[in-house]
């Protein structure tokens, strides 16, 4: 197997592989099922959203509003749910979380591809908005009894076992979810004729335009596909959580641009590939989980995932600069 | 064809600016009209708004050249926890001026590394100044927790409070900071060659490079002023609450983003004049003091911020700075 050094994903995977390998010798019990059950646990939500951005980002603009649209969602889901729609199946309130992040995803795309505003300053508009709306408007007091279409979902187990030593493990059957968002956007992005079409956005919008594509339409589409994951993501979040908490979510927005940048995805757009997505999201989780196992305390956290952003970035500017210095 | 007063302030973004500012102002004494006017209200708005209009005013300088500083809250706690550290470390004096003048100059060193350290990763990697700085933030604020352990570094000398809340000659202390640094700012901006050339790579980059201007350099000064212009905020955000932490001012880096395109600041660079984010900077504070006193929540705040930028933003497409007149 021919291994491509200049990817993004090869060292993600390389450094990914070099953190086991130091996490499992200074603690045996790091290769345990047990493990690998947690950091999937914990890849559940930020797949999703790290899916969500990296769509954003692969057609050249970046939304920092998602983590607001799932929190909203969440609450929203939960509370009418709860109000009106008691007897909604679990797989209806994940409908109708998905329809609920349409909607605001929807905002962004009129804004966005309406008014050809600029995508980094307008999702930190809506992103206090949005928060602010839903602190103002709709509640600030966390929901404890959730409706019984989402708690049925947060009971859903895929695996369930019993350590050596006693304690449980499980997997959630989320994960499933996470995994079909993962498959349907890799068959869009590959397989149809619109994945192609935001790649070309984000590469260039003035050349899709000339070759006739439909940009704003396009643009259009990613927000309310965006919003659509978040809400999603948010209504699973406060599933497994037993408890919908309206301050939840929002501040995981930096981990997940970390992780689709470091994946490969870049900020001008053009790039960007779900295996390098999914194992940047591995090595945040990671990172976010082991950082304790290897005895670096917990207050280093944030220093760490910036200093990821920041080499997982660099990194190929820094050769790119090189390569047109040379071409030059 | 002879434009008369009103016409010819229409017409230019600032002049819509001063008149949003008279309009919001007014707006707000029609909501608290013996509350808002008082001097105790407009003295205490004169104490607030320096802590996120030099903010601002950092925002404005990396806006200028296309670039956006996410890290000028990170880099302003940072600063603070340094100063802070090194006062309670540091108790010479009884009253501490000697201590206080040591803290400040650290305090503007730091932000001057920081803004180095964003300045080679956007001039140098040529990293998008976004993710560098979102990058440089979080490391700032972690480095900030680290020192700390996420608590506040109280117990500072007296001389502290000085820059935040004292007043010379009745006119209060940081107010008379933010003039003085708005004021140098725009001369440096409009009356040197630096000014000329971040204007000139704003507008057009790939021009810039054609005229052979030493952009890299030229990159690393705006991020290391704007640096030391979250430093200085930093230090006031210090005074005034008396202590340091990692996570103040959260909230403040939308506000300055919404400050600077407010202040008719083009976000893809170029164009942006200090008056009009002075004139945000006001208009922001009279909003924001009004709405508290009609007890207004936060969120709500937040909320109305985000829609103010929002609105802006789609003013602004329908009349793009610098076009008119």
């Amino acid at each position: 197997m021919k291994i491509d050094w200049s990817r993004n994903e090869t060292l993600v995977a390389l450094v990914i592989l070099a953190f086991c390998l130091l996490a499992a010798l200074s603690d045996p019990r790091f290769l345990s099922i047990a493990t690998l059950t947690d950091l999937l646990r914990g890849g559940i939500v930020l797949g999703i959203f790290a899916v969500a951005a990296m769509l954003v980002l692969i057609s050249g603009g970046i939304d920092v509003s998602f983590t607001a649209i799932a929190a909203v969602t969440m609450y929203v889901t939960a509370m009418v749910l709860n109000a009106v729609l008691p007897w909604l199946p679990w797989w209806a309130a994940l409908g109708f979380g998905m329809g609920v992040g349409a909607c605001l995803g929807a905002i962004n795309g009129i804004l966005i591809a309406g008014f050809g505003l600029p995508t980094l300053i307008v999702t930190l508009g809506t992103l206090s908005i949005f928060r602010g709306f839903m602190l103002t408007f709709i509640g600030q007091k966390q929901i404890t009894t959730l409706p019984p279409g989402m708690r049925e979902f947060g009971r859903m187990m895929l695996i369930r076992g019993e350590n050596a030593d006693g304690s449980f493990y499980s997997l959630h059957g989320a994960f499933v979810v996470t995994v079909l968002v993962i498959v349907v956007t890799w068959l869009l992005l590959q397989r149809t004729m619109l994945g192609r079409q935001i790649y070309a956005i984000g590469g260039s919008v003035e050349s899709a335009r000339r070759i006739g594509i439909n940009v704003r339409g396009v643009q259009f589409f990613i927000y309310v596909y965006v919003g659509v994951l978040a809400g999603l993501a948010g209504v699973i979040h406060a599933s497994m959580a037993r408890v919908a908490n309206p301050f939840d979510l929002v501040g995981l927005e930096l981990s997940v641009i970390a992780a689709v940048v470091l994946g490969g995805a870049r900020l001008a757009g053009g790039h960007g590939t779900l295996t390098g997505t999914v194992l940047g999201v591995a090595l945040i989780v990671l990172v976010r989980n082991s950082l304790i196992v290897l005895g670096i305390p917990a207050t280093w956290q944030s220093v760490t995932i910036g200093l990821l952003i920041l080499v997982g970035t660099g990194l190929p500017a820094w050769q790119a600069k090189r390569a047109a210095a040379r071409a030059a | 064809m002879r434009q008369n007063l009103l016409q010819r302030l229409v017409s230019s973004p600032e002049g819509r600016l001063a008149i949003i500012a008279v309009a919001v102002f007014l707006a707000m004494v029609a909501m608290s009209p013996d509350r808002f006017l008082s001097w105790q209200n407009l003295t205490s708005m004169a104490f607030q708004f320096p802590e996120f209009a030099i903010l601002a005013l950092a925002m404005t300088m990396t806006m200028l050249t296309g670039g956006i500083d996410l890290s000028v809250v990170g880099v302003a706690n940072l600063s603070a926890v340094v100063a802070a550290l090194l006062m309670t470390r540091l108790t010479g004096s009884s009253d501490g001026t000697v201590v206080l003048l040591l803290a400040l100059c650290a305090a503007v060193a730091v932000g001057m590394a920081a803004g180095l350290f964003n300045g080679l990763l956007v001039a140098k990697l040529g990293l998008p100044a976004i993710l560098a700085t979102l990058g440089s933030g979080l490391i700032f604020t972690g480095l900030a927790i680290a020192l700390t352990g996420g608590s506040a570094v109280m117990g500072l000398p007296a001389a502290a409070a000085w820059i935040g809340n004292a007043t010379i000659l009745g006119i209060p202390t940081p107010l008379i900071l933010f003039a003085l640094l708005a004021g140098g700012l725009s001369l440096i901006l409009t009356r040197t060659a630096f000014g000329m050339k971040v204007r000139m790579f704003g507008a057009n980059p790939l021009a810039a490079r054609f005229a052979a201007m030493d952009i890299d350099a030229m990159l690393i000064k705006v991020y290391v002023v704007s640096g030391a212009l979250a430093a200085t905020a930093g230090m006031v955000v210090m005074s005034r609450a008396n202590s340091a932490k990692a996570d103040y001012g959260s909230s403040y880096l939308l506000l300055a983003v919404l400050i600077a395109i407010l202040g008719g600041v083009n976000p893809y660079g170029g164009y942006g004049r200090i008056i009009g984010v002075v004139l945000a900077v006001l208009s922001m504070q009279f909003l924001s003091s009004g709405l508290n006193m009609v007890g207004v929540s936060n969120f709500a705040r937040e909320l109305i911020w985000g829609s103010l930028l929002i609105f802006v933003m789609i003013v602004n497409t329908w009349r793009p700075a610098g076009r008119s007149s």
